[in-house]
């Protein structure tokens, strides 16, 4: 079967991001960019999927600026087959990017798109949800365990309440949890390969799809401060200061 | 325009989460209506019948709702949207889950997790882990938002006499099936509802060694938390997580043992009204957040605060 695996470029996890003065948005001139994590893990599924036999190709799809490439390329290395992007420098939201998975859905027919559950940039945890609606699809968000058998899948989700596992119909949307596997590195002969593999650039426009925001954002601004604490030298001193200072307890 | 309210509840209670929604929908302003979608739910259509301010429950019965599975809620959900201003779940697994769902089908963006209304088309909600807020304006005819529990207080639970209409369930997609739950079994608070939180991370060094923190929950009746790195270590499960990926929660008091403090466990509890922390490295940036620091080793130090306390 076909795996499409959607990947966004966003900021490293380990940058911490600033607010721009201007209040406008966070600053992104100069800040290292990396796929977003849970993609990574989506990745490393796909290719679990191949090597033992279920997947029969994973095609990587990204959905931005010409950057985006540069993940692509690293969902290459990772062991996708090939690759596409929709390249826009337009700001696309959820919604959008769902509608351009479906256009891709549409021409690649796969029977399993995997993908990450929220973006570590804008933290929306939609997109998946969205696509899977769009296309009439069964869902299977927040997975930490995936069990392709029969014509369907068996997802364990992790939920608020504990573990939670359901059977879904394929073709279907998977969003992967942190727990579902631990990513692979990358290897320098790999990243070689990668380059060898097929790039498919593609336009919104061509796809016929409208990516207008819908959302408008109108200022993005540092949350409040805390003010900084006092270390205390025992224990005794804490539980006075939370009876007597705090009042907490 | 009315708003509508999607409660979570588990067929038998309301969650606490859909009181905190409830309390984001007063924000917003107008008539509110709750839907309690289930199976033998009538327990909680009259639970949400009992809260103040809501003006009518739509109760939807039938075998298709018991899980709470997200195509068939909604399914259900983009029947009756037509009729409202506002569409609103808590931002909990169960609202994450259904709620975009909702919103593609009906064309329209989603706002997720707000922790503050300005108007009734303007919210804020938290982006990069917490570390930036931003305000913003939906322009859809609807709009679909789910609600982060601790930016709103929680409507009280009783005095309210709303009517209980019974509406027609939405045709079975047969798209998917619950094949189990393991839920967590615990006599403490909810995390996401308890007034104290007492919670471990790597240093705690391993799961047997999270039983320390027992008498210490005990003593305060606190909810027991982990930071992701517990988590991924294995030490204790998945949900217990708070973080950026995991709860997000706002105890009046937060006690962080051998947490060091990473950007994305800081996002699920920096909102605390009082914060300790509890760790042996001087230099860990969880104390650029707590209120109350002790530098030393937790293996002394919480036997010795359980003391304290008395």
């Amino acid at each position: 079967m076909k795996l499409l695996v959607p990947v966004k470029r966003v900021v490293d996890a380990n940058v911490k991001v600033r607010v721009k003065s201007d209040g406008t948005g966070v600053e992104l001139a100069n800040v290292k960019m990396a796929m977003n994590p849970f993609d990574e893990i989506a990745v490393e599924e796909a290719m679990r999927l191949k090597e033992a036999g279920i997947a029969t190709e994973v095609v990587a799809v990204s959905c931005g600026p010409q950057a985006c490439q540069e993940t692509l390329r690293t969902a290459l290395a990772l062991g996708a087959d090939r690759a596409i992007l929709v390249e826009t420098d337009a700001e696309l939201q959820p919604l959008a990017v769902a509608k351009l998975l479906k256009a891709i859905a549409a021409k690649e027919s796969p029977q399993l798109v995997v993908m990450g559950k929220q973006a570590i940039d804008d933290d929306n945890n939609q997109t998946g949800q969205m696509l899977a609606a769009l296309l009439g699809w069964p869902q299977a968000t927040f997975a930490s365990k995936v069990k392709i058998e029969g014509g369907g899948a068996q997802v364990t989700r992790e939920v608020d309440g504990g573990l939670e596992t359901v059977s879904i119909r394929l073709p279907a949307v998977i969003t992967t949890d942190l727990r579902l596997n631990e990513p692979r590195y990358v290897t320098l002969p790999n990243i070689m390969k990668a380059k060898k593999k097929p790039l498919e650039t593609l336009k919104p426009e061509a796809l016929g799809v409208d990516v207008a925001p819908r959302l408008a954002t109108l200022r993005v601004e540092e949350p409040p401060k805390r003010k900084s604490g006092v270390k205390v030298p025992d224990a005794k001193t804490l539980v006075e200061k939370l009876k007597n200072e705090a009042k907490v307890i | 325009m009315t708003i509508l309210v999607v409660a979570e509840h588990d067929n038998a209670a309301l969650k606490p989460s859909t009181l905190n929604t409830l309390g984001a929908a007063k924000q917003i302003g107008g008539d509110v209506h709750v839907l309690v979608a289930g199976q033998r739910c009538e327990a909680v259509a009259q639970a949400a019948a009992a809260v103040p301010g809501v003006g009518k429950v739509l109760l939807a019965d039938a075998a298709q709702y018991k899980d709470q599975l997200a195509e068939n809620l909604a399914a259900l959900v983009v029947g009756l949207a037509k009729d409202y201003g506002h569409v609103l779940a808590p931002a909990t697994t169960f609202g994450k889950n259904f709620m975009p769902r909702v919103a593609a089908a009906l064309d329209v963006g989603q706002v997720s997790d707000i922790s503050a209304v300005k108007s009734p088309d303007t919210f804020v909600r938290p982006i990069y882990a917490g570390n930036a807020l931003a305000t913003v304006q939906s322009k859809d005819p609807i709009k679909v938002v789910t609600v982060r529990s601790t930016g709103f207080e929680a409507v009280p639970a009783t005095g309210g006499t709303a009517t209980i209409a019974t509406i027609a369930a939405a045709a079975d997609t047969g798209l998917s099936t619950l094949v189990g739950r393991e839920l967590t079994k615990s006599e403490r608070p909810e995390l996401t509802a308890a007034r104290v939180i007492v919670s471990g991370g790597r240093g705690m060094g391993s799961g047997e060694n999270f039983k320390l923190l027992e008498p210490l929950a005990d003593k305060l009746n606190a909810a027991m938390g982990a930071s992701r790195a517990a988590v991924d270590a294995g030490f204790v499960p998945n949900d217990w997580q708070v973080g950026q990926t995991g709860k997000i929660v706002a105890p009046e008091l937060y006690i962080a043992v051998g947490i060091s403090g990473a950007i994305q466990h800081l996002a699920g509890m920096k909102d605390s009204r009082v914060i300790v922390a509890i760790n042996k490295d001087e230099e860990a940036p969880i104390f650029q957040v707590a209120d109350y620091g002790i530098v030393g080793d937790l293996f002394k130090v919480v036997p010795e605060l359980v003391r304290s306390l008395g």
